[in-house]
């Protein structure tokens, strides 16, 4: 970002979430700038899904106050879908339409959220195909296609809608080890023309090498939040401490 | 005993007569049992009591009772009532084929909406998270991803539920109706060959069971093309 003036986009104050008696999370602060990379890792069960999913209401916190590119997500949203429309988010597990094809998996929303025509919406579908480098299997089932595809397609999908903010939620963590990288480089890729992205990963390879910030959670506290060259030589906290010797033993 | 082979073939053709009432029974009842059938469903997943209330009662009697009853409830006891005689529905109660329609239609209505019920609870919750990821709203995600899902899902119980259907037409003989099994038991009444007569109406109701067995196989087949085989 260097120089220019940061700009917030998504705010996190005092964030608390409960599922019944469990506290999910406990007093998140965070702040994203527009156009950065911040990275979430942490043991599971540590609350960094459901961090990034109230950040488009998939989940709906309890207190505190989230602001997402100007909409306050308070108690009562009165279009939670307009928000929704700013954030383009990728799942673990893909979750393709089965029923449509590659390209009708990028045009659905486009046509029923956009107002986009037919031609138009095929002619932006085909375009993110093609920068995810898989235009050939546009006529598809998603089936057919093998998990790094299919998550690349997940990928072009949400950016079909033209989102101010992307969000992974373990995007590779589903995959077979050959294909990993397939979809890191799309990441990578979207990253160096400053998407501002929140990625939950526990690849911190990608972490180093793009990420501006490294978060790490715990027990559903964010514990620590540096640059990753700071992050890694010199972690804080003994909880990160012993996360990270855990991950980077191998 | 002897056993006539030929009164099986003679007597068919004559069976024939009464299918055009068993299948207008048949396709009336599950016509109006699917449209109920979505009524009552889209009544439990509205999720509002004054709505999911009704609609259980509703499926709990009717599966709850035997339709041989309910047919007889409607037939024989309705027109007691003089708001009945004298109410709209009576053009469509005072006949026993309207009143096997209605008693078929209520029975396939609650029997389907749980057979649906069932396709979208198979829905995958992934999938309606990333519908609502992409920002589609609630009747967009409804009618894009969960129903045409749902649809594929119900199929096999479904096709199962219609076949019932076929059978349960049979109940309407007992309310003077002349379709296939009202006219199988006049031709008994007849020939006193109950053996050879009930073994052909059987022939006739087998045909039509493998051919809607199979309609809906190809159905499947069809809307399964997406699904991956496994080799």
């Amino acid at each position: 970002m260097g120089e220019e003036a940061r700009v917030p986009i998504i705010v996190l104050e005092k964030v608390c979430k409960f599922f019944g008696q469990f506290q999910a999370l406990k007093d998140i602060d965070l702040v994203v700038n527009k156009g950065e990379r911040v990275v979430v890792c942490g043991p599971s069960g540590s609350g960094k899904s459901t961090m990034i999913r109230c950040i488009n209401r998939l989940e709906e916190h309890n207190n505190g106050r989230i602001v997402v590119n100007g909409h306050e997500l308070t108690g009562n949203l009165r279009d939670v879908n307009a928000v929704r429309r700013e954030v383009g988010m990728v799942f673990q597990s893909f979750n393709l339409f089965p029923h449509l094809r590659v390209v009708d998996n990028l045009m659905l929303a486009q046509k029923l959220v956009r107002n986009r025509g037919k031609a138009e919406a095929r002619e932006r579908a085909m375009h993110l195909l093609e920068r995810v480098k898989i235009p050939e299997q546009a006529g598809k089932w998603p089936s057919q296609l093998s998990g790094g595809q299919q998550q690349r397609v997940a990928i072009a999908r949400a950016l079909c809608m033209d989102p101010a903010i992307m969000l992974f939620d373990e995007p590779t963590s589903a995959l077979d080890p050959e294909m990993i990288s397939e979809v890191l480089d799309v990441m990578i890729d979207l990253a160096q023309e400053g998407m501002t992205m929140v990625v939950v990963t526990h690849e911190m390879g990608f972490a180093r090498s793009v990420a501006d910030a490294v978060v790490f959670m715990d027990a559903g506290e964010i514990v620590e939040s540096n640059p990753p060259a700071e992050f890694f030589q010199n972690p804080r906290n003994e909880r990160t401490r012993l996360f990270l010797s855990q991950i980077l033993s191998h | 005993m002897t056993f006539d082979v030929f009164l099986i073939l003679n007597s068919i053709p004559t069976m024939i007569e009464g299918l055009g009432i068993t299948l207008k029974l048949l396709f009336l009842s599950t016509v109006i049992g699917l449209a109920l059938a979505v009524v009552t469903l889209l009544m439990r997943l509205s999720g509002h009591w004054l709505l999911t209330w009704p609609a259980m009662f509703y499926i709990y009697i009717f599966r709850g009772t035997p339709i041989l009853v309910q047919i007889f409830i409607i037939y024989h006891g309705l027109p007691q009532f003089e708001f009945i005689r004298e109410g709209v529905l009576w053009p469509l109660l005072r006949e026993p084929f309207g009143c096997c329609v209605v008693a078929l239609s209520l029975n396939a209505g609650a029997y389907v909406s749980e057979i649906l019920r069932g396709g979208v609870l198979g829905v995958d919750r992934g999938l309606h998270e990333a519908g609502k990821a992409l920002g589609l709203s609630t009747p967009h995600r409804f009618i894009y991803i969960t129903t045409p899902i749902a649809v594929r899902l119900a199929i096999p119980a479904y096709s199962n539920d219609f076949i019932s259907m076929l059978k349960a037409t049979a109940l309407a003989s007992t309310v003077t109706l002349m379709d296939m099994t009202g006219v199988a038991r006049t031709i008994v009444a007849k020939t006193f060959a109950p053996y050879e007569i009930f073994i052909a109406a059987a022939i006739v109701y087998l045909c039509f069971t493998w051919t809607f067995q199979r309609g809906f196989g190809l159905l499947e087949r069809y809307m399964s093309r997406y699904v991956k085989k496994d080799a």
